[in-house]
């Protein structure tokens, strides 16, 4: 039977599993969005299209599927470019489908024509441009099977005009045909060998569970492993949640924000077991005195982050989970006492420190807020974030048990990726409850999103943290530029009024007896929420790594704050 | 240290690229690329040499080649027994009186003269880079007017086809019979 290129298209959609996409209507893919209509695929309507990038992202996060975005030529396409930036930084499964014009404008500067995959070059696993209707299922099975497998990633597919038009006849392929594409599965035995001669040895091992602990599956076998070989795991931004933050193994978060006793101990491990995660500048602090004393075995599915930052004294190259199950019988049992007290007594010092443990003053400090909201929600919601102060904050206080619920841009560091990605999270799991924590910076860039939710009746909570500042570069400005505030201070809208507009039932919290009350109110009403705290004004996250200075020269908040 | 990298890519539009562009992105520096046909239908072959400080370096750039879904291999093979040849073509200033300084020149370099005009002779060189450029220096105080150079090409000695992988590419040791592709899921 011979089918249009956008009905080949959803056919192949619909056989990738895809209930549900992101996207925006325009002159290059109106056939495509016609087309749709005769498919059981839910389409949500965004407001801009790195709205709908955040939500495919967001979708892949919380779910594990590939999530699917679509917007038309030119601008359509380009708006979408840092919702792929920020997919492929944190690595999410995503597929991008954007129009292209007529094939034979291409290069003539047509109206709305955009060079969408040289744009997308960098930022994308791979990209494909489709000139012909016959082209449109073999690359979709590939795109999808590329977003998904080895390290994963986005893929953007840009579709001329006429091959969504012309009818071919469709076939839907059996495989793909990539003859450069095979990830690594096992490591070899010789090597894993090494790495168990290294376990055996260590005193002081700490294990660095990174995003691709979830990306693989690996969760399970690396508790196994941990609790087998007594090694506590200490995680990065994007791996909170794959190891219980309650396990007494945990060591929390690590790098420019992480625990005191965290990192204390990277510093002072004489083997670090790298699992899934590439020793970004925002963990190691200055490279020259990362770890000194450590021995490094480093297991990741993509070879060329081996050694990319790190020398890695054993490279394990291979799907995590496949790693680390091979690994498991490969050690014994081991003791690591003193290592274990050491540890205990810097966590000791943190506590101290800890702003949980200061008594009420009156005002609302976020780190406060995100406890109270892990209470109410016994720590089981699925949290997105955007990117500053609160981010870390409710990194910190959040504490993760499970996987693929937080959800956060943590390589790119994209505001704005906050409220998009919620959406995308529930639409991914919609029996879920779905918090976004927001600073007022960040929530402003993709506030239009309201009406997506509204419209969609996504039942998603906004917290939006306002302290009338850009927290994060003020904290800097305060710490590295002597207080110069540069253009930090942020007037802010009344949010409160600005969800009414949309018909979001909203709250505002001033003061800290009011907080309960307002996030029961937020999660007994159905559909969107939105509750504006007003906060602290110009508090600091602690602890922190200056940029440039040792992992373990942080600078830690004072036992006893001083009072203005 | 100059580093020699062997890719045989898929005769695709746009693959030169997304080679050029990866090298330009994670900030390597091109010294020449040649790119061919192969043996193979479809399959294309580029000899990439780049200036690299260290082994680590020549290892990224490497992994990363290795990464590209269109790139089907990529062999390091800088200490690898190899034949490595330059093609150069050099227009020279040379009245008729010239011409047979030149060609006894040229002879040594086993390279030769395949134009001649009034003014000027063309003279083409095969070799490793150090030979080419030895001539080229001796050329110069004549007069070069013009001159075009293909950038290496190499291949690698003895009974092994093609690419010859080593440990590296994909950041493991090589060992075959141990490495289970992965299928379509």
């Amino acid at each position: 039977m011979k089918l249009s290129g956008a009905e080949i298209l959803w056919e192949c959609l619909v056989r990738e599993g895809v209930e549900v996409v992101f996207g925006y209507p325009g002159g290059a893919n109106m056939p495509i969005y016609d087309a749709m209509l005769s498919y059981p695929v839910h389409h949500v309507l965004v407001r801009h299209e790195q709205g709908a990038a955040h939500m495919a992202d967001g979708y892949a996060r919380a779910s594990g599927r590939v999530g699917v975005a679509m917007a038309t030529s030119g601008p359509g396409a380009t708006n979408l470019v840092t919702g792929i930036a920020t997919a492929m930084m944190d690595s999410s499964p995503t597929v991008f489908i954007t129009g292209q014009v007529h094939a034979h404008l291409i290069g003539g500067d047509a109206f709305q024509e955009t060079d969408v995959t040289g744009i997308t070059l960098p930022i994308t696993k791979h990209n494909y441009l489709i000139t012909r209707a016959d082209e449109v299922a073999e690359v979709v099975r590939e795109a999808f099977y590329i977003a998904r497998s080895g390290r994963p990633g986005p893929v953007l597919i840009d579709i001329c005009k006429n091959a969504q038009i012309e009818q071919t006849e469709f076939e839907y392929p059996a495989d793909c045909k990539l003859p450069g594409y095979q990830p690594p599965w096992h490591a070899p035995k010789s090597d894993l060998q090494k790495a168990v001669e290294l376990i055996e040895k260590a005193k002081k091992p700490v294990i660095l569970c990174g995003h691709g602990v979830m990306m693989s599956g690996a969760e399970e076998v690396l508790q196994h492993f941990a609790v087998k070989t007594n090694t506590p795991v200490a995680m990065t931004l994007l791996g909170l949640g794959a190891f219980p933050a309650s396990h007494e193994l945990s060591l929390g978060m690590m790098g420019m924000h992480g625990e005191a006793h965290c990192n204390l101990a990277i510093q002072n491990a004489d083997l670090l077991l790298a699992f899934g995660m590439r020793f970004d500048d925002r963990v190691t602090g200055t490279l020259a005195t990362y770890a000194p004393g450590a021995k490094k075995i480093h297991i990741d599915i993509d070879p060329s982050e081996i050694h990319k930052n790190v020398k890695a004294d054993v490279p394990l190259v291979g799907d995590l989970k496949t790693v680390v199950t091979d690994l498991v019988p490969m050690v014994d049992e081991y003791e690591h006492e003193e290592w274990m007290m050491q540890i205990k007594e810097w966590k000791a010092d943190g506590d101290a420190r800890s702003i949980m443990s200061w008594p009420e003053d009156g005002k609302l400090h976020v780190s406060h807020l995100v406890h109270s909201l892990w209470n109410a929600t016994e720590g089981g919601a699925i949290v997105t974030t955007d990117v500053g102060q609160h981010q870390m904050w409710t990194a910190q206080y959040y504490f993760m048990e499970k996987p693929k619920r937080w959800l956060s841009s943590g390589g790119a560091g994209t505001m704005g990726f906050g409220l998009p990605s919620a959406i995308g999270a529930w639409f991914a799991q919609p029996d879920e409850e779905v918090w976004t924590v927001v600073g007022d910076g960040g929530f402003q860039m993709t506030q239009a999103e309201l009406s997506t939710a509204v419209q969609e009746n996504a039942n998603v909570k906004i917290a939006i943290m306002n302290n009338n500042f850009l927290g994060m570069v003020r904290q800097w400005q305060e710490f590295f530029f002597e207080k110069r505030y540069s253009a930090v201070n942020m007037r802010t809208p009344d949010f409160v009024k600005i969800a009414e507009a949309h018909g979001i039932p909203a709250r505002l919290v001033t003061k800290p007896e009011e907080v309960q009350d307002a996030i029961t109110f937020a999660r007994n009403t159905p559909g969107p929420v939105l509750l504006e705290f007003r906060v602290e004004q110009e508090e600091a996250v602690y602890p922190m790594v200056p940029t440039g200075a040792a992992l373990d020269q942080m600078l830690r908040r004072p036992v006893r704050q001083e009072t203005e | 240290m100059q580093y020699t990298f062997i890719a045989l890519v898929e005769d695709k539009p746009g693959v030169l690229n997304r080679v050029a562009s990866l090298f330009r992105r994670r900030n390597f520096n091109i010294e020449s690329l040649a790119v061919g046909r192969t043996e193979k239908t479809g399959v294309s072959r580029m000899t990439i040499v780049t200036n690299c400080e260290n082994d680590t370096d020549a290892h990224k750039i490497e992994a990363n080649l290795y990464k590209l879904v269109n790139v089907i291999d990529v062999q390091d093979v800088t200490r690898q027994p190899s034949v490595t040849r330059d093609l150069a073509l050099i227009k020279v200033k040379a009245t008729p009186e010239q011409r047979s300084e030149i060609n006894n020149l040229v002879a040594i370099f086993r390279a030769r003269i395949v134009d001649v005009a009034p003014d000027s002779v063309i003279v083409e060189a095969t070799g490793t880079e150090d030979k080419v450029e030895g001539m080229i220096e001796l050329l110069r105080p004549i007069g070069i007017m013009e001159m075009v150079r293909t950038g290496q090409v190499a291949m690698t000695r003895g009974e092994h086809c093609g690419i010859r992988r080593t440990p590296g590419a994909n950041g493991n040791g090589w060992h075959p019979e141990e490495i289970v592709p992965v299928g379509a899921d």
